[in-house]
Protein backbone atom coordinates (compact mmCIF):
# COMPACT_ATOMS: atom_id res chain seq x y z
CA UNK A 1 0.00 0.00 0.00
CA UNK A 2 2.68 2.67 0.95
CA UNK A 3 4.69 1.55 -1.99
CA UNK A 4 1.60 2.16 -4.37
CA UNK A 5 1.17 5.49 -2.75
CA UNK A 6 4.13 6.41 -3.43
CA UNK A 7 4.33 5.18 -7.29
CA UNK A 8 1.17 6.84 -7.60
CA UNK A 9 2.06 9.89 -6.42
CA UNK A 10 5.46 9.56 -8.23
CA UNK A 11 2.69 8.86 -11.47
CA UNK A 12 1.04 11.98 -10.12
CA UNK A 13 4.28 14.67 -10.29
CA UNK A 14 5.22 13.38 -14.00
CA UNK A 15 1.32 13.78 -14.90
CA UNK A 16 0.63 16.86 -13.27
CA UNK A 17 2.48 19.75 -14.59
CA UNK A 18 1.78 18.11 -18.51
CA UNK A 19 -1.98 18.59 -17.37
CA UNK A 20 -2.29 21.48 -16.15
CA UNK A 21 0.07 22.78 -19.15
CA UNK A 22 -2.54 21.24 -21.49
CA UNK A 23 -5.44 22.90 -19.36
CA UNK A 24 -3.84 26.03 -20.02
CA UNK A 25 -3.86 25.82 -23.97
CA UNK A 26 -7.57 24.19 -23.35
CA UNK A 27 -8.48 27.54 -21.67
CA UNK A 28 -7.51 29.35 -24.19
CA UNK A 29 -9.19 27.46 -27.21
CA UNK A 30 -12.57 27.78 -25.17
CA UNK A 31 -12.57 31.75 -24.44
CA UNK A 32 -16.48 31.82 -23.98
CA UNK A 33 -15.99 29.16 -21.00
CA UNK A 34 -17.08 31.42 -18.46
CA UNK A 35 -15.15 32.04 -14.94
CA UNK A 36 -17.49 29.74 -12.98
CA UNK A 37 -16.22 26.69 -15.13
CA UNK A 38 -12.64 28.27 -15.55
CA UNK A 39 -11.66 27.21 -12.40
CA UNK A 40 -12.58 23.35 -12.33
CA UNK A 41 -11.30 23.23 -16.10
CA UNK A 42 -7.98 21.20 -15.00
CA UNK A 43 -10.12 18.72 -12.81
CA UNK A 44 -12.27 18.05 -15.74
CA UNK A 45 -9.24 17.01 -18.03
CA UNK A 46 -7.35 15.07 -15.46
CA UNK A 47 -10.87 12.83 -15.38
CA UNK A 48 -10.70 12.75 -19.05
CA UNK A 49 -7.54 11.58 -19.22
CA UNK A 50 -8.10 9.01 -16.37
CA UNK A 51 -5.30 7.42 -14.29
CA UNK A 52 -6.67 8.05 -10.98
CA UNK A 53 -4.23 7.27 -7.75
CA UNK A 54 -7.46 5.88 -6.03
CA UNK A 55 -7.72 3.19 -8.55
CA UNK A 56 -5.34 1.72 -6.15
CA UNK A 57 -8.20 1.85 -3.30
CA UNK A 58 -10.20 -0.14 -5.57
CA UNK A 59 -7.73 -2.94 -5.71
CA UNK A 60 -7.03 -2.61 -1.97
CA UNK A 61 -10.56 -2.92 -1.52
CA UNK A 62 -11.19 -5.61 -4.15
CA UNK A 63 -8.79 -8.02 -2.22
CA UNK A 64 -9.62 -7.25 1.31
CA UNK A 65 -13.49 -7.50 -0.25
CA UNK A 66 -12.81 -11.45 -0.53
CA UNK A 67 -10.30 -11.74 2.74
CA UNK A 68 -11.13 -13.77 5.89
CA UNK A 69 -11.09 -11.25 8.39
CA UNK A 70 -12.29 -10.42 12.05
CA UNK A 71 -13.13 -12.44 15.02
CA UNK A 72 -15.09 -14.51 12.68
CA UNK A 73 -12.51 -14.87 9.88
CA UNK A 74 -15.33 -14.47 7.41
CA UNK A 75 -14.64 -12.43 3.98
CA UNK A 76 -17.36 -9.68 3.08
CA UNK A 77 -18.66 -11.42 -0.15
CA UNK A 78 -22.51 -12.06 1.37
CA UNK A 79 -22.35 -8.43 2.72
CA UNK A 80 -26.28 -7.16 1.74
CA UNK A 81 -26.10 -3.83 0.14
CA UNK A 82 -29.61 -3.46 -0.36
CA UNK A 83 -29.93 -5.63 -3.97
CA UNK A 84 -29.37 -8.96 -1.80
CA UNK A 85 -26.35 -11.09 -0.12
CA UNK A 86 -23.49 -10.50 -2.44
CA UNK A 87 -24.71 -8.22 -5.18
CA UNK A 88 -22.59 -5.23 -5.86
CA UNK A 89 -23.02 -4.06 -8.92
CA UNK A 90 -25.32 -1.03 -8.88
CA UNK A 91 -26.14 -1.47 -5.09
CA UNK A 92 -24.23 2.00 -4.20
CA UNK A 93 -26.11 3.65 -6.80
CA UNK A 94 -28.91 2.81 -4.51
CA UNK A 95 -27.37 4.16 -1.89
CA UNK A 96 -28.48 5.54 1.07
CA UNK A 97 -31.92 3.47 1.78
CA UNK A 98 -33.89 1.63 4.14
CA UNK A 99 -32.42 -1.93 5.80
CA UNK A 100 -35.45 -3.60 7.59
CA UNK A 101 -32.82 -5.60 9.57
CA UNK A 102 -31.36 -2.73 11.09
CA UNK A 103 -34.16 -0.46 11.07
CA UNK A 104 -32.39 1.70 9.88
CA UNK A 105 -31.35 4.13 6.50
CA UNK A 106 -27.77 3.81 5.77
CA UNK A 107 -25.40 5.04 3.23
CA UNK A 108 -22.73 3.03 2.23
CA UNK A 109 -20.46 3.41 4.91
CA UNK A 110 -22.91 2.65 7.50
CA UNK A 111 -23.50 -0.74 5.70
CA UNK A 112 -20.01 -1.89 5.27
CA UNK A 113 -19.74 -1.32 9.02
CA UNK A 114 -23.36 -3.43 9.45
CA UNK A 115 -21.57 -5.92 7.73
CA UNK A 116 -18.00 -6.21 9.18
CA UNK A 117 -19.76 -6.50 12.83
CA UNK A 118 -22.46 -9.35 11.34
CA UNK A 119 -20.40 -10.78 9.06
CA UNK A 120 -16.56 -10.90 10.28
CA UNK A 121 -17.45 -10.39 13.99
CA UNK A 122 -15.75 -6.66 14.19
CA UNK A 123 -17.33 -4.31 17.00
CA UNK A 124 -18.33 -0.92 15.69
CA UNK A 125 -15.57 0.89 17.12
CA UNK A 126 -13.24 -1.33 15.43
CA UNK A 127 -14.57 -0.88 12.39
CA UNK A 128 -15.23 2.33 12.11
CA UNK A 129 -11.42 3.12 13.43
CA UNK A 130 -9.58 6.22 11.64
CA UNK A 131 -12.51 5.86 9.31
CA UNK A 132 -10.77 9.25 7.48
CA UNK A 133 -7.21 8.84 6.85
CA UNK A 134 -4.67 11.97 7.44
CA UNK A 135 -4.38 13.56 4.50
CA UNK A 136 -1.70 12.18 2.37
CA UNK A 137 -2.01 9.15 4.49
CA UNK A 138 -3.08 5.90 3.86
CA UNK A 139 -6.97 4.99 3.47
CA UNK A 140 -8.56 2.35 5.82
CA UNK A 141 -9.72 -0.71 5.18
CA UNK A 142 -13.50 0.67 5.18
CA UNK A 143 -12.66 3.43 2.46
CA UNK A 144 -11.06 1.26 0.64
CA UNK A 145 -14.20 -1.41 0.22
CA UNK A 146 -16.11 1.85 0.16
CA UNK A 147 -14.05 2.95 -3.23
CA UNK A 148 -14.25 -0.54 -4.40
CA UNK A 149 -18.04 -1.20 -3.74
CA UNK A 150 -18.95 2.24 -5.52
CA UNK A 151 -16.78 1.51 -8.30
CA UNK A 152 -19.07 -1.52 -9.05
CA UNK A 153 -21.57 1.23 -9.77
CA UNK A 154 -19.75 3.33 -12.15
CA UNK A 155 -21.08 4.81 -15.33
CA UNK A 156 -24.84 3.95 -13.42
CA UNK A 157 -27.90 5.86 -13.14
CA UNK A 158 -28.36 7.10 -9.28
CA UNK A 159 -31.55 5.81 -8.46
CA UNK A 160 -32.03 6.30 -4.58
CA UNK A 161 -35.40 4.45 -3.33
CA UNK A 162 -37.93 7.02 -1.55
CA UNK A 163 -40.53 4.33 -0.38
CA UNK A 164 -40.43 4.14 2.95
CA UNK A 165 -41.62 6.65 5.53
CA UNK A 166 -37.82 6.42 7.08
CA UNK A 167 -36.43 6.99 3.44
CA UNK A 168 -38.15 9.80 3.06
CA UNK A 169 -37.78 11.11 7.22
CA UNK A 170 -34.49 10.74 6.00
CA UNK A 171 -34.77 13.25 3.08
CA UNK A 172 -36.70 16.10 5.03
CA UNK A 173 -34.01 15.92 7.58
CA UNK A 174 -31.51 15.90 5.33
CA UNK A 175 -33.19 19.24 3.91
CA UNK A 176 -33.90 20.61 7.12
CA UNK A 177 -30.48 20.70 8.02
CA UNK A 178 -29.14 21.27 4.82
CA UNK A 179 -31.04 25.03 5.43
CA UNK A 180 -30.25 25.20 9.13
CA UNK A 181 -28.17 28.56 9.82
CA UNK A 182 -25.94 28.40 12.92
CA UNK A 183 -22.66 29.03 14.82
CA UNK A 184 -20.76 32.20 14.95
CA UNK A 185 -20.59 32.29 11.01
CA UNK A 186 -24.28 31.91 10.82
CA UNK A 187 -23.75 29.73 7.38
CA UNK A 188 -25.91 26.61 6.77
CA UNK A 189 -24.76 24.23 4.11
CA UNK A 190 -27.31 26.77 1.91
CA UNK A 191 -24.39 29.68 2.05
CA UNK A 192 -22.94 28.19 -0.20
CA UNK A 193 -25.06 25.59 -2.33
CA UNK A 194 -28.39 26.84 -2.77
CA UNK A 195 -27.61 29.03 -6.05
CA UNK A 196 -25.99 28.07 -9.23
CA UNK A 197 -22.86 29.66 -10.90
CA UNK A 198 -21.56 30.53 -7.59
CA UNK A 199 -17.83 30.13 -6.99
CA UNK A 200 -15.73 30.23 -3.17
CA UNK A 201 -12.48 31.95 -4.60
CA UNK A 202 -11.83 29.72 -7.99
CA UNK A 203 -13.86 26.85 -7.00
CA UNK A 204 -17.03 26.01 -8.66
CA UNK A 205 -20.01 25.66 -5.98
CA UNK A 206 -22.85 22.98 -7.17
CA UNK A 207 -26.39 24.14 -6.54
CA UNK A 208 -27.25 21.24 -4.11
CA UNK A 209 -30.84 21.78 -4.03
CA UNK A 210 -31.49 21.37 -7.96
CA UNK A 211 -32.59 18.40 -9.48
CA UNK A 212 -31.05 17.25 -12.76
CA UNK A 213 -27.27 17.08 -14.61
CA UNK A 214 -26.45 20.95 -13.64
CA UNK A 215 -27.89 20.70 -9.81
CA UNK A 216 -26.86 18.42 -6.86
CA UNK A 217 -25.50 15.65 -8.83
CA UNK A 218 -22.26 17.97 -10.33
CA UNK A 219 -21.16 17.30 -7.10
CA UNK A 220 -22.98 13.90 -5.48
CA UNK A 221 -22.11 11.46 -9.18
CA UNK A 222 -18.76 11.89 -8.79
CA UNK A 223 -17.91 10.67 -5.00
CA UNK A 224 -16.17 8.67 -4.11
CA UNK A 225 -13.09 10.63 -4.77
CA UNK A 226 -9.62 11.61 -4.86
CA UNK A 227 -9.13 15.20 -4.22
CA UNK A 228 -5.99 16.57 -5.06
CA UNK A 229 -5.48 18.99 -1.47
CA UNK A 230 -5.94 15.71 0.21
CA UNK A 231 -3.74 12.80 -1.59
CA UNK A 232 -5.80 10.46 -0.18
CA UNK A 233 -9.22 8.70 -1.48
CA UNK A 234 -12.44 9.72 0.10
CA UNK A 235 -16.01 9.26 0.53
CA UNK A 236 -19.10 11.72 0.68
CA UNK A 237 -18.81 11.01 4.73
CA UNK A 238 -15.64 12.82 5.03
CA UNK A 239 -16.83 15.04 2.42
CA UNK A 240 -19.95 16.00 4.84
CA UNK A 241 -17.65 16.83 7.89
CA UNK A 242 -15.43 19.18 5.57
CA UNK A 243 -18.52 21.58 4.78
CA UNK A 244 -19.08 21.53 8.75
CA UNK A 245 -15.83 22.53 9.69
CA UNK A 246 -16.02 25.46 7.20
CA UNK A 247 -19.78 26.22 8.87
CA UNK A 248 -18.01 26.11 11.72
CA UNK A 249 -20.13 23.61 13.26
CA UNK A 250 -19.51 21.23 15.76
CA UNK A 251 -18.21 17.92 14.29
CA UNK A 252 -20.87 15.27 12.88
CA UNK A 253 -20.30 12.16 14.11
CA UNK A 254 -19.53 9.42 11.27
CA UNK A 255 -22.82 7.25 9.70
CA UNK A 256 -24.94 9.51 11.58
CA UNK A 257 -28.08 10.69 10.76
CA UNK A 258 -26.83 14.13 10.33
CA UNK A 259 -24.73 12.34 7.77
CA UNK A 260 -26.57 10.01 6.21
CA UNK A 261 -29.53 12.68 6.03
CA UNK A 262 -27.47 15.50 4.50
CA UNK A 263 -26.20 12.22 1.44
CA UNK A 264 -29.66 10.91 1.15
CA UNK A 265 -30.93 14.92 0.39
CA UNK A 266 -28.15 15.38 -1.83
CA UNK A 267 -28.79 12.16 -3.69
CA UNK A 268 -31.82 12.18 -4.40
CA UNK A 269 -31.97 14.79 -5.78
CA UNK A 270 -28.83 13.85 -8.40
CA UNK A 271 -31.18 10.84 -9.16
CA UNK A 272 -31.05 10.11 -12.90
CA UNK A 273 -27.61 11.20 -12.99
CA UNK A 274 -25.14 8.93 -14.08
CA UNK A 275 -22.24 8.07 -11.74
CA UNK A 276 -18.39 8.94 -12.44
CA UNK A 277 -16.41 7.39 -9.50
CA UNK A 278 -13.45 7.66 -8.55
CA UNK A 279 -12.89 10.91 -9.82
CA UNK A 280 -10.36 13.75 -9.65
CA UNK A 281 -11.70 16.59 -7.08
CA UNK A 282 -9.76 19.70 -6.03
CA UNK B 1 -26.20 42.23 19.89
CA UNK B 2 -26.73 42.92 23.43
CA UNK B 3 -25.42 40.05 26.33
CA UNK B 4 -28.81 39.93 28.03
CA UNK B 5 -30.68 39.83 24.72
CA UNK B 6 -28.10 36.81 23.80
CA UNK B 7 -28.90 35.00 26.97
CA UNK B 8 -32.76 34.95 26.77
CA UNK B 9 -32.43 34.03 22.96
CA UNK B 10 -30.16 31.09 24.05
CA UNK B 11 -32.29 29.93 26.41
CA UNK B 12 -35.36 30.09 24.32
CA UNK B 13 -33.31 28.01 22.05
CA UNK B 14 -31.93 25.19 24.63
CA UNK B 15 -35.67 24.87 25.14
CA UNK B 16 -36.20 24.05 21.69
CA UNK B 17 -32.77 21.92 21.28
CA UNK B 18 -33.90 19.97 24.43
CA UNK B 19 -37.44 18.88 22.69
CA UNK B 20 -40.79 18.95 24.30
CA UNK B 21 -43.26 16.08 24.60
CA UNK B 22 -45.96 14.82 21.71
CA UNK B 23 -44.00 16.16 18.78
CA UNK B 24 -44.44 13.86 16.06
CA UNK B 25 -42.08 12.75 13.68
CA UNK B 26 -41.83 14.76 10.29
CA UNK B 27 -44.06 17.73 10.75
CA UNK B 28 -44.49 20.41 14.00
CA UNK B 29 -47.49 21.73 14.76
CA UNK B 30 -45.62 24.85 16.38
CA UNK B 31 -44.93 26.37 12.45
CA UNK B 32 -41.24 26.11 13.83
CA UNK B 33 -39.76 23.02 10.97
CA UNK B 34 -37.04 22.18 13.04
CA UNK B 35 -39.26 21.32 16.20
CA UNK B 36 -39.57 17.47 15.47
CA UNK B 37 -38.28 14.75 17.80
CA UNK B 38 -36.12 13.71 14.91
CA UNK B 39 -34.35 16.71 13.83
CA UNK B 40 -33.83 17.82 17.15
CA UNK B 41 -32.33 13.90 18.01
CA UNK B 42 -29.95 14.58 15.19
CA UNK B 43 -29.22 18.13 16.78
CA UNK B 44 -28.45 16.31 20.54
CA UNK B 45 -26.98 13.53 19.10
CA UNK B 46 -25.06 13.31 15.94
CA UNK B 47 -22.75 16.35 16.67
CA UNK B 48 -19.32 16.05 18.69
CA UNK B 49 -17.59 19.05 20.47
CA UNK B 50 -13.90 19.50 18.78
CA UNK B 51 -11.58 21.95 19.33
CA UNK B 52 -13.29 25.58 20.24
CA UNK B 53 -16.64 24.02 18.34
CA UNK B 54 -19.06 22.90 21.04
CA UNK B 55 -22.00 21.92 20.90
CA UNK B 56 -23.77 25.09 21.90
CA UNK B 57 -22.81 26.33 18.22
CA UNK B 58 -26.13 24.65 17.34
CA UNK B 59 -28.24 26.35 19.34
CA UNK B 60 -29.76 29.20 16.40
CA UNK B 61 -30.08 32.72 17.21
CA UNK B 62 -33.68 34.32 16.37
CA UNK B 63 -32.22 35.87 13.39
CA UNK B 64 -30.71 32.33 12.32
CA UNK B 65 -33.86 30.37 12.77
CA UNK B 66 -36.14 33.09 10.94
CA UNK B 67 -33.71 32.74 8.04
CA UNK B 68 -33.64 29.25 8.43
CA UNK B 69 -37.10 28.54 8.53
CA UNK B 70 -38.29 30.56 5.10
CA UNK B 71 -35.62 28.92 3.38
CA UNK B 72 -36.45 25.51 4.14
CA UNK B 73 -39.86 26.11 3.64
CA UNK B 74 -38.67 27.85 0.25
CA UNK B 75 -41.00 30.96 1.28
CA UNK B 76 -40.44 34.45 1.38
CA UNK B 77 -40.24 35.99 4.57
CA UNK B 78 -42.89 38.38 6.05
CA UNK B 79 -41.92 42.15 5.36
CA UNK B 80 -42.92 42.77 8.63
CA UNK B 81 -40.32 40.22 10.32
CA UNK B 82 -38.06 41.01 8.06
CA UNK B 83 -38.19 44.75 9.27
CA UNK B 84 -37.63 43.32 12.51
CA UNK B 85 -34.78 41.64 11.94
CA UNK B 86 -33.27 44.61 10.50
CA UNK B 87 -34.09 46.89 13.00
CA UNK B 88 -32.78 44.12 15.42
CA UNK B 89 -29.59 44.18 14.10
CA UNK B 90 -28.96 47.89 13.35
CA UNK B 91 -29.50 48.49 17.03
CA UNK B 92 -26.84 45.98 18.11
CA UNK B 93 -24.40 47.86 15.53
CA UNK B 94 -21.56 49.15 18.22
CA UNK B 95 -20.10 52.27 15.95
CA UNK B 96 -16.07 52.82 16.58
CA UNK B 97 -15.71 54.63 19.97
CA UNK B 98 -12.77 57.10 18.72
CA UNK B 99 -15.23 58.14 15.62
CA UNK B 100 -12.38 56.71 14.04
CA UNK B 101 -13.58 54.43 10.62
CA UNK B 102 -10.24 53.57 9.13
CA UNK B 103 -7.32 51.71 9.88
CA UNK B 104 -4.56 50.43 7.97
CA UNK B 105 -5.69 48.49 4.23
CA UNK B 106 -2.35 46.68 3.98
CA UNK B 107 -3.58 45.02 7.42
CA UNK B 108 -6.73 45.10 6.21
CA UNK B 109 -5.36 43.06 2.91
CA UNK B 110 -4.31 40.24 4.93
CA UNK B 111 -7.63 39.94 6.58
CA UNK B 112 -9.50 39.33 3.40
CA UNK B 113 -7.30 36.51 2.46
CA UNK B 114 -7.33 35.03 5.77
CA UNK B 115 -9.67 32.22 5.70
CA UNK B 116 -8.66 30.83 9.07
CA UNK B 117 -10.85 31.00 12.43
CA UNK B 118 -13.45 29.42 14.54
CA UNK B 119 -13.12 26.13 12.85
CA UNK B 120 -12.40 23.31 15.32
CA UNK B 121 -8.89 23.16 13.44
CA UNK B 122 -7.92 26.57 14.62
CA UNK B 123 -5.83 27.94 17.27
CA UNK B 124 -8.50 30.05 19.20
CA UNK B 125 -5.52 32.12 20.66
CA UNK B 126 -4.76 33.60 17.07
CA UNK B 127 -7.01 36.16 15.15
CA UNK B 128 -9.54 34.87 12.59
CA UNK B 129 -9.82 36.43 9.49
CA UNK B 130 -12.43 38.02 7.80
CA UNK B 131 -11.81 35.75 4.37
CA UNK B 132 -13.51 38.92 2.37
CA UNK B 133 -12.32 37.20 -1.17
CA UNK B 134 -14.06 34.43 -0.74
CA UNK B 135 -17.17 35.67 -1.81
CA UNK B 136 -16.39 39.34 -3.19
CA UNK B 137 -14.26 40.74 -6.09
CA UNK B 138 -11.93 42.93 -4.40
CA UNK B 139 -9.34 42.97 -6.45
CA UNK B 140 -9.14 43.43 -10.46
CA UNK B 141 -8.36 40.81 -12.75
CA UNK B 142 -7.35 38.19 -10.28
CA UNK B 143 -9.37 35.02 -11.13
CA UNK B 144 -9.28 33.51 -7.25
CA UNK B 145 -11.95 35.56 -6.01
CA UNK B 146 -15.57 34.45 -5.48
CA UNK B 147 -18.89 35.66 -6.55
CA UNK B 148 -21.80 34.71 -3.41
CA UNK B 149 -21.25 38.72 -2.80
CA UNK B 150 -21.55 41.22 -4.48
CA UNK B 151 -18.51 42.84 -6.25
CA UNK B 152 -15.59 46.04 -4.50
CA UNK B 153 -14.20 46.54 -6.58
CA UNK B 154 -13.36 50.52 -6.74
CA UNK B 155 -16.12 50.52 -3.59
CA UNK B 156 -14.39 53.91 -2.26
CA UNK B 157 -13.94 55.48 -5.51
CA UNK B 158 -17.57 54.97 -6.60
CA UNK B 159 -18.89 55.59 -3.47
CA UNK B 160 -16.58 58.53 -2.01
CA UNK B 161 -16.09 58.33 2.23
CA UNK B 162 -18.91 60.49 3.58
CA UNK B 163 -20.05 60.22 7.03
CA UNK B 164 -23.09 58.26 5.80
CA UNK B 165 -20.61 55.74 3.43
CA UNK B 166 -18.33 54.84 6.74
CA UNK B 167 -21.49 54.65 8.39
CA UNK B 168 -23.27 52.42 6.38
CA UNK B 169 -20.37 50.17 5.14
CA UNK B 170 -19.08 49.86 9.04
CA UNK B 171 -22.76 48.06 9.90
CA UNK B 172 -22.59 46.18 6.76
CA UNK B 173 -18.95 44.10 7.98
CA UNK B 174 -20.36 44.43 11.72
CA UNK B 175 -23.93 42.60 11.29
CA UNK B 176 -24.66 42.74 7.30
CA UNK B 177 -28.43 41.53 8.64
CA UNK B 178 -29.08 44.94 9.55
CA UNK B 179 -29.79 45.72 5.60
CA UNK B 180 -30.82 42.67 4.14
CA UNK B 181 -32.21 40.24 7.30
CA UNK B 182 -30.84 37.33 5.88
CA UNK B 183 -27.84 38.19 4.19
CA UNK B 184 -25.46 35.24 3.92
CA UNK B 185 -22.96 37.38 5.17
CA UNK B 186 -21.21 36.52 8.29
CA UNK B 187 -21.75 39.42 11.65
CA UNK B 188 -17.99 40.44 11.85
CA UNK B 189 -18.98 42.08 14.49
CA UNK B 190 -21.74 41.08 16.25
CA UNK B 191 -20.67 38.04 16.44
CA UNK B 192 -17.20 39.08 17.72
CA UNK B 193 -15.24 37.31 14.32
CA UNK B 194 -13.21 40.53 13.81
CA UNK B 195 -11.90 42.86 16.41
CA UNK B 196 -12.68 46.84 16.26
CA UNK B 197 -9.18 46.98 14.86
CA UNK B 198 -9.77 44.44 12.35
CA UNK B 199 -12.77 45.56 11.38
CA UNK B 200 -11.05 49.28 10.64
CA UNK B 201 -8.14 47.76 8.90
CA UNK B 202 -11.00 46.05 6.10
CA UNK B 203 -12.58 49.14 6.30
CA UNK B 204 -9.36 51.15 4.70
CA UNK B 205 -8.91 48.90 2.22
CA UNK B 206 -12.61 49.66 1.09
CA UNK B 207 -12.69 53.35 1.53
CA UNK B 208 -8.34 54.01 0.86
CA UNK B 209 -7.65 55.50 -2.67
CA UNK B 210 -3.85 53.48 -2.38
CA UNK B 211 -5.77 50.10 -1.78
CA UNK B 212 -5.59 47.53 -4.74
CA UNK B 213 -9.09 47.75 -4.39
CA UNK B 214 -8.96 51.28 -5.38
CA UNK B 215 -5.83 52.07 -7.23
CA UNK B 216 -6.90 50.65 -10.64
Amino acid sequence: MRNRTKKAAMLAGVALPAMLWAGVLTHQAQAAESLTQEGNGYLALMNEMGGNPADFNIDDGKKLWTEKRGPKKASMEQCNLGLGPGVLKGAYAQLPRYFADTGKVQDLESRLITCMETLQGFTEQQAEHDAFAKESGNATPLVNMAMYVAHESDNMKIAIPQNTPEEKLAYENGKKLFFYRAGPFSFSCATCHSESDKRIKISALPNLTMTGPKGAAVSYATWPAYPNSQGVARTLEWRMLACFRQQRFPMPKMTSNAVIDLITYMGVNSNGATLHTPSFKR
Amino acid sequence: MKRTTLFVLMTAAAGVLGGCAGMNQSASTSGNPFDTESFQSILKNDFAPKGQAKLDRLVQTKQQYECSKYEYLGKPMPAEMRKKLESEAMAGIVYPKDGQYMGDWKAGLKIAQDGKGLQWSDDPSKPSGGNCLACHEMIKNDPSQGNLGPSLVDYGKLRGNSEAILKYTWGRIYDSAAYNACSWMPSFGAHKILTEQQMKDVMALLMDPKSPVNAN
